[in-house]
């Protein structure tokens, strides 16, 4: 008996007009495609990307050369030289490199800072031209920093209570 | 002279470019139409970035194919490659000659019109086999000698539909065959009622005939690469390109024309202007029908080749010749109402 339903059903094409009635359901269905450079997924403010060093209000870069981040980076992707600042003694990076090849982006240095120096800005959109750009010094950091002060200051304060 | 001279030259030339260049335009946009169609059900967007909504993207594709270099491989026939996708392309087109597209439009009404059908498209597999064999490929040689396999099995079984149409009709001309399908109700006068499994094993012939997916045997690119046509680039692929989509077109036309009443209206002739035939009704059912293909390759994964073989041998030619007699009964007892034409 099954023999024979089973013939009748694949001789009037029960299960491909079933499959037919699948695809033709897709076909009506939002699309799931992001228009990628015109829409953008929506990010964590805990999203880990390019790098940047901050400043305080007052202009005074935070980086106090502890080597916290540089020693507990497991890439050993940062690179710190330190000594006393000119003007007044303080002791400040003179020399502060990520090469961003190395980096993992596992966001233990902007954990590991204490004074919320270093941080991982929520930027994945970025690319180098030539050799050598990957390692990035402190100006070029810095300028980050300034650049999206704003940006990075809001992410840290919405994740400021889980801190 | 003169006058002879533009009735037999000019007047068909230009006729015959009327039905080839918006046959060209319109594969052109099936391409889109399928790409687009297999994005959606794939739940993708399908092209969108080649102007407004993508619709130029078919035109860039053949711009890109038109300036590519076309490769002649090694201790290949140099004549017979490049005349493969010429015999290819060539059928696709002369077919069209007796396609009727309204009750008056058509450029050669002639009374063989169904045998120079058959002629015409099982010339195509000439194209593919010589493509094939002129590579010298295996991958090539082997999608040929599937394609060649193929098409020769479902020929059969489509002539057998073929059979059935005429037994109704009466007429091998394809006018003829449209008129006998005219009535009072509409939509339930045509062929595919009394003809139904017909209608199917057709169309599904069809699909095996122009050898698009589940019957992509001569491409299989997870098997045999692309086929018979893995060493054709440029301009020579996208002739038989051309060739694959003009058949596609012109099967969704002709089981429109044999069995979907042609340009006569799916609504009896008394409801006004919807009830009237007319080229546009034509082009609505090939429309529908030719989405049908792209349906197909979106749903069904391929088929092996000895079920293709099975299905065309045990299955559709015996339901074929079965139904060649069931027509025969209903024409001689008059248990089908044959239209006379308008």
């Amino acid at each position: 008996m099954n023999r024979v339903t089973g013939y009748f059903k694949s001789l009037l094409l029960v299960e491909l007009f079933q499959g037919m009635g699948v695809t033709l359901r897709y076909l009506f269905k939002p699309k799931y495609t992001m228009r990628y450079p015109m829409e953008h997924i929506p990010k964590s403010n805990r999203f880990r990307g390019l790098h940047a060093l901050r400043r305080y209000a007052n202009g005074e870069e935070r980086c106090i050369a502890c080597k916290l981040c540089e020693a507990v980076c497991p890439a050993l992707a940062i690179t710190i030289d330190s000594a006393p600042r000119e003007s007044d003694g303080q002791r400040r990076t003179t020399r502060y490199e990520i090469d961003l090849f190395k980096c993992i982006y596992c966001g233990f240095c902007e954990e590991s800072c204490p004074v919320d120096s270093i941080v991982e800005t929520s930027i994945h959109e970025y690319h180098f031209e030539n050799r050598g750009e990957n390692v990035v010094d402190k100006q070029k950091l810095l300028a980050i920093g300034d650049r999206f002060e704003q940006q990075i200051a809001a992410d840290r304060a919405q994740d400021a209570a889980y801190r | 002279m003169g006058e002879q001279l533009i009735n037999q030259v000019v007047w068909p030339v230009i006729y015959i470019l009327c039905i080839v260049l918006p046959l060209v335009l319109a594969v052109a946009m099936f391409v889109y139409w399928e790409r687009k169609v297999l994005g959606w059900m794939h739940v993708r967007m399908g092209p969108n970035k080649i102007g407004p909504f993508g619709l130029l993207q078919a035109f860039a594709d053949v711009v890109k194919l038109l300036v590519k270099e076309v490769i002649l491989p090694t201790r290949a026939n140099r004549f017979l490659y490049y005349l493969a996708p010429m015999i290819a392309l060539v059928p696709a087109l002369a077919a069209w000659a007796v396609v009727p597209f309204s009750g008056k439009m058509v450029l050669s009404n002639a009374n063989a019109g169904v045998l120079y059908l058959l002629a015409m498209t099982s010339m195509g597999v000439y194209g593919i086999i010589i493509a094939g064999w002129a590579s010298n490929s295996r991958y090539a040689l082997l999608g040929a000698m599937r394609s060649a396999a193929q098409v020769i099995s479902y020929e059969l079984a489509m002539g057998l539909c073929l059979v059935c149409v005429l037994v109704l009709a009466g007429s091998l001309n394809l006018s003829e065959i449209v008129n006998a399908q005219a009535g009072s109700k509409g939509i339930f006068d045509w062929f595919w009622l009394p003809l139904l499994p017909v209608f199917v094993i057709y169309f599904i012939s069809g699909v095996a005939e122009t050898n698009r997916a589940p019957f992509d045997m001569a491409e299989g690119e997870s098997e045999i690469v692309a086929g018979f046509h893995v060493e054709y680039s440029g301009s020579a692929f996208a002739l038989f390109f051309l060739a694959e989509y003009a058949n596609m077109i012109l099967l969704s036309f002709l089981a429109a024309v044999l069995f979907m009443g042609g340009w006569l209206s799916p609504f009896p002739a008394s409801w006004g202007f919807i009830g009237q035939g007319g080229f546009i009704w034509l082009f609505i059912k090939a429309f529908l029908l030719s989405f049908m293909f792209l349906w197909f390759r979106a749903t069904f994964p391929r088929y092996r080749y000895d079920q293709i073989m099975r299905l065309g041998w045990k299955v559709f030619i015996p339901i074929a010749i079965a139904w060649v007699f069931v027509a025969g009964c209903l024409k001689y007892w008059g248990l089908v109402s044959i239209g006379t034409g308008a």
